[in-house]
């Protein structure tokens, strides 16, 4: 790689900082050898495919201990426990659904987001070939599926600046069998008799909990954002996923709410994977976002058990850092 | 644990009841969204694709080409089942197939469909597609892959001993009727 003279902050991560001279952006010349930050993104998509972070293992762990002995939720526990040990040390997919690929990038100032969609798409590539990621995107018009996972929209890049020199790229690959579970009430729903405060968001959380069961793979996670629009809402929700299980929410209310939440889905009686059984949930996260005065969104996104969330910064050369998780 | 082995016939199914944990050994085909809309728009069965007293397996695994030039299946767990509501029961009657293996359950007709014609709902464990691909030993074939691509194609596999849930049986009873039943009761004494 070709190093660019630069100097101050973002001189750490010379190959993605593009210095305008008299208005002409050096181009960013993309090495026709596999490039650090290309080896670097490789890692982390084999690596959140294939390993469950340790904090979602624990409480995974946890709800084995706490099923009744000898019942079919203690038996699909047991099966996803194996299915864990077995893809780490298989280095293999842990569910062949390999999901969207969400990026989350915190960057500098003047780092170029354009270079790192470009190597990361190709690290998406490669990772595909490689059978780290199935063959998961179909353009939607023509039903056609290209076997690459890019095309429009995939995979998808959350950019966000940072005063900070560090670089910092978190992975999330989200199933469709979740997915498909998420949903975004607005309130007032009179069906669920639920009004605008917390205790109506607490009934619609609580709702989309009992429609997803046996659909989104649990003992899952909820990610939820109050307020927002119908897109940041989705979205919000989507970024608690970045938090540990075992975090507790700043905002005391919503701790409250969440704890509350928690404890109220796993006396339901649905269990892993619907069969019944104490484990309904393993964590609930949730943030608020501003909203319009007419608007009220609750949007919940579910996580599977199959949780695959990593992190990395990266180093001067783009090499790996450390592990976020 | 019950042993289920080819041939998967009418009596051996409707021995069978909510609850009972299964291994199951013989040939399997996968078929999920695309095959099913496929085959209930009238679509024809590929030669060497033969479901009657067979199992379909709502899968779309992660398959890879060796250097001998055969398949292997390195991530294979079931996808949600409900989305082939609309047209399993049609699939069922027309192909006389006698296992379904899926996960999160399906809904009326289906069951209504497993009763009449003696089939059964196997629930895999979600997201488990390693302790899955470990039973598949071969993958005999694949078809229709150029048409739908990979994870929708329907594969041939040889599986042993993989494990699966009864949660709908062929007399009417269905383990996610029940537990959204007593869920929903549940949350109702709560809010």
């Amino acid at each position: 790689m070709l190093p660019i003279q630069i100097s101050g902050t973002a001189a750490r991560h010379p190959s993605h900082v593009v210095k305008i001279d008299a208005g002409i952006p050096k181009p960013y010349a993309i090495p026709s050898s596999m490039s650090e930050l290309q080896n670097s993104l490789l890692e982390l998509v084999r690596r959140t495919s294939a390993e469950i972070p340790d904090d979602v293992n624990q409480s995974i762990l946890a709800s084995l201990e706490q099923e009744k002995k000898g019942t079919i939720a203690e038996s699909a526990l047991k099966i996803i426990d194996q299915n864990i040990q077995l893809a780490k040390r298989k280095s293999q997919p842990i569910c062949q659904d390999t999901g969207s690929i969400l990026f989350y990038v915190d960057c500098p100032v003047g780092f170029d987001q354009i270079a790192f969609e470009e190597t990361a798409k190709e690290a998406v590539k490669l990772a595909t070939k490689k059978g780290f990621l199935r063959q998961n995107s179909v353009d939607s018009l023509t039903g056609k599926n290209d076997g690459t996972n890019v095309g429009p929209g995939a995979p998808t890049f959350h950019f966000h600046q940072h005063r900070s020199p560090e670089v910092s790229v978190r992975l999330v690959l989200k199933g469709g069998g979740c997915e498909n579970v998420g949903a975004q009430y607005s309130l007032p729903n009179e069906k669920l008799n639920a009004n605008r405060d917390l205790d109506g968001c607490r009934k619609a959380i609580l709702d989309a909990v009992l429609q997803a069961q046996g659909k989104g793979c649990g003992p899952g996670i909820l990610g939820v954002c109050i307020g927002g629009d119908r897109a940041t809402g989705y979205e919000m929700s989507k970024t608690q996923f970045l938090r540990l299980i075992p975090d507790r929410n700043p905002n005391p209310e919503l701790d409250k709410l969440e704890q509350d939440i928690l404890k109220t889905a796993n006396e339901l009686g649905i269990g892993p994977m619907g069969f019944g059984g104490k484990t309904t949930l393993l964590g609930v996260k949730i943030c608020a976002a501003n909203r319009l005065p007419a608007s009220y969104f609750v949007s919940i996104s579910y996580m599977c058990w199959a949780y695959r969330r990593q992190g990395i910064t990266l180093d001067a050369v783009e090499k790996i850092e450390k592990w976020l998780y | 644990m019950i042993k289920l082995a080819a041939p998967f016939t009418e009596e051996h199914i409707r021995a069978l009841k909510v609850g009972d944990e299964v291994l199951i050994s013989g040939v399997i085909f996968t078929g999920r969204d695309a095959v099913h809309k496929y085959l209930h728009e009238g679509g024809k069965l590929p030669p060497g694709v033969n479901l009657r007293d067979g199992i379909m397996y709502h899968c779309g695994p992660v398959v890879m080409k060796q250097d001998d030039g055969t398949w292997k299946a390195t991530a294979a767990g079931p996808t949600t089942s409900i989305r082939e509501e609309p047209y399993q029961a049609q699939i069922i009657k027309d192909f006389g197939i006698r296992g379904v293996i899926g996960k999160g359950g399906m809904g009326d007709k289906t069951l209504a469909a497993c009763k009449e014609f003696g089939c059964v709902y196997l629930h895999a464990v979600g997201g488990a597609a390693q302790v899955l691909a470990e039973c598949i030993k071969k993958v005999r074939n694949v078809y229709l892959m150029e048409k739908f691509g990979a994870p929708e194609a329907i594969w041939e596999f040889e599986v042993e001993d993989f494990p699966a849930v009864v949660t709908m049986d062929a007399h009417g009873n269905s383990l996610h009727k029940e537990v959204f039943a007593k869920s929903q009761a549940a949350l109702a004494e709560r809010l």
